[in-house]
């Protein structure tokens, strides 16, 4: 069944005098407990796509509907509570609040949606040890590695238990060991508690360790391929 | 947790911070002690103007405050309602008269006043004053005391004689010769070298004014404070006279108070509000570095609200620290100073001719003290405004993309 339905999205930018089609009629629909990678080469319109899905950017034209929700229609800070309660968000970098430490940057979100204190505590403990780094829990981004912080953040993004986690490039300030690892964890998240994810990357390893993987080109969907 | 956020990333960049915390605090200072120092300059003239030269409550007759004439005077029946109000505590009456005091040199304008001694001691601290000889403690018959200042004019010492001319109740020329029994010295030299005190049945003889009577009866409280309510007693009770507290009788005592806070205010608005310019430059460099944070934040799930929140609160914990900071010093050096006092003498000889007493005891004033830290918490929160408006217009799929 269909958590994510995108009907004929176009976002066009027009900066400066030229317009450029970012995304450009798109049908797509994405189902629960999908391992999806958005691929195509730079410019292509992933990131676009992912922010629509998200609704941090609106479509020029099409809807958005998750869940029965128009999410495109909401205003800015009911798309922003959308976000906290159903949907999670990695990206490539930036993703913590630096002068947080680790649990208390997956507490906070737990905090944004009103959960109790003791469960909070509970919650980003275990949150921690699925994503492997108990130990560095109180230890501040800064001193974390970057595959340490990506895995913090996947740990916050899941904090809330989202229908869906959105992460765009997740892999790409890391060496390949820790990419590896990152999409490790990831899949296995999937697997044993059924969350979805959909990544966008550049990476070929990555890509062969999705299930699914569509193509973008011009902002166009070029190909859409489950294995 | 906002809170912790907000306290944590004021020392995201220390030095900036600082720099402004250093600024607030040294404004801030600089506020309180001034305001202070003021207001102790302030009380301290009120203490000196109404304890020796005004008494706290003064009552004459009808019309005699305008006209000034020796023939309306009050009789004793008159004020018998005074002494039973429980809020005064001594009573001394008067006969006044303006005339000429001459020397064999030479001649001034003054107010002689015709007081019993001992009831003048009980509601003014006149005798306190006195720098040579005594307060009426002399063998002479018509001793008279004068200020410091006039017997420099006159070129008169201790046991001169000086000649008083005025008219009397008929209006004739009338006048006597009296010796100098005391001279004193306030901290206000206009006052010395206008006033001169005789003593009571002297001046009822030579005005013709039989000296049961009076032309002010001088009423000392026992909580000046109250100076104002008393007096609207007592002229109720009290018909046929002008009932006056010392804010009336010396309006320039009452507007001193006044003056000095209006002039602090003015003061201390003007430092925060440069003050808060740079904080606003600041706090927006701050939003400028952080936009993709910000807009890291609003894909996460915090409201707009919240981070307009978190930028005020930053805000205003950063002034507050500082200005806060600022107060609790200055608090303590104006707490060393109330004790040992500045001296000003070096630097003006005009304060005692505009009646300042040059050695300075600094004056808490509490609610001057609160305001000001409010003031500066208020500027913490009118600076946010601006940088966190900012924040609140980014867009998240903009913020997110910024380098
Ligand atoms: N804010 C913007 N203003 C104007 N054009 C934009 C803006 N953001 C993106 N674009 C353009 O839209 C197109 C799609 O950009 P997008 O960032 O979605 O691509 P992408 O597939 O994520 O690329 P990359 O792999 O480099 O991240 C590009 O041609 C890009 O130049
Ligand atoms: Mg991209």
């Amino acid at each position: 069944m269909a958590i994510i339905t995108l009907n004929s999205i176009s976002r066009t930018y027009n900066s400066k005098q030229v317009p450029v089609h970012a995304l450009n009629c798109i049908d797509l629909s994405f189902d629960e407990g999908e391992f999806t990678a958005i691929v195509g080469p730079s410019g292509s319109g992933k990131t676009t796509l992912l922010n629509i899905v998200g609704g941090l950017d609106d479509p020029d034209e099409g809807d958005v509907v998750i869940d029965e929700t128009k999410i495109n229609a909401l205003s800015g800070n009911e798309k922003i509570k959308f976000r906290l309660h159903h949907i999670g968000f990695i990206f490539q970098a930036y993703n913590l609040i630096p002068v947080l430490t680790a649990r208390e940057n997956v507490e906070f979100i737990l905090e944004l949606q009103g959960v109790p204190k003791s469960e909070r505590k509970k919650r980003s403990a275990e949150l921690l040890e699925a994503v492997g780094i108990p130990e560095k829990a109180d230890i501040r981004p800064r001193q974390l590695s970057g595959g340490q912080q990506q895995r913090v953040a996947v740990a916050r993004a899941l904090a809330s238990r989202p229908r869906f986690v959105l992460a765009d490039e997740p892999t790409a300030n890391l060496d390949s060991a820790s990419a590896e690892n990152l999409l490790a964890i990831m899949q296995e998240l999937n697997q044993k508690e059924n969350t979805t994810f959909i990544f966008s990357t550049h990476d070929e390893r990555v890509v062969k360790m999705a299930r699914r993987v569509v193509t973008l080109q011009d902002g166009k969907i070029k190909t859409d391929e489950t294995s | 947790m906002l809170i912790k956020i907000a306290w944590r990333n004021i020392w995201r960049s220390p030095v900036r911070s600082w720099i402004i915390i250093a600024a607030l605090l040294v404004g801030m200072f600089a506020g309180v002690f001034s305001s202070t120092f003021i207001n102790g300059w302030m009380v301290q003239r009120l203490r000196d103007g109404v304890e020796t030269e005004t008494g706290h409550i003064q009552i004459f007759p009808d019309g005699y405050q305008n006209s000034r004439e020796v023939s309306l005077y009050m009789k004793p029946g008159q004020l018998t309602g005074v002494l039973e109000h429980s809020a005064a505590s001594a009573t001394s009456p008067r006969l006044i008269v303006r005339g000429m005091a001459a020397s064999a040199e030479t001649a001034r304008g003054i107010v002689a006043y015709g007081v019993d001694p001992d009831a003048e001691k009980q509601v003014l601290n006149l005798h306190e004053k006195i720098v040579e000889g005594t307060w009426f403690d002399s063998p002479y018959s018509r001793p008279i005391i004068i200020g410091q200042k006039l017997a420099e004019q006159l070129e008169l010492k201790l046991k001169s004689r000086v000649v008083l001319r005025f008219q009397d109740v008929e209006g004739t020329l009338t006048g006597g010769s009296f010796r100098v029994a005391g001279i004193f010295r306030t901290s206000n030299t206009a006052f010395d070298e206008g006033h001169v005190w005789v003593k009571k049945e002297t001046l009822s003889e030579l005005l013709g004014i039989s000296s049961q009577n009076c032309h002010s009866l001088v009423i000392r409280l026992n909580d000046a404070e109250q100076a104002m309510n008393v007096a609207g007693e007592l002229q109720a009770e009290l018909p046929g006279t002008e009932v006056v507290p010392w804010k009336e009788l010396s309006p320039e005592l009452g507007y001193l108070t006044e003056l000095g806070n209006t002039y602090l205010y003015i003061f201390v608005i003007i430092i925060l509000l440069a003050l808060g310019f740079g904080i606003i430059n600041t706090m927006l460099m701050v939003v400028l570095e952080r936009v993709r944070e910000i807009g890291m934040l609003m894909s996460v799930g915090m409201t707009r609200w919240r981070i307009f929140l978190m930028i005020v609160l930053e805000t205003v914990m950063l002034s507050s620290t500082g200005g806060l900071l600022g107060i609790f010093l200055g608090m303590i050096a104006v707490w060393r100073l109330s004790i040992t006092g500045i001296d000003l003498s070096v630097w003006s000889t005009g304060l005692t001719e505009m009646g300042f007493n040059p050695i300075v005891y600094l004056e808490w004033d509490a609610a001057l003290v609160l305001s000001i830290a409010l003031l500066v918490v208020a500027t913490g929160v009118l600076a946010s405004l601006y940088p966190a408006w900012k924040a609140l217009k980014l867009k998240p799929s903009e913020a997110v993309r910024a380098i």
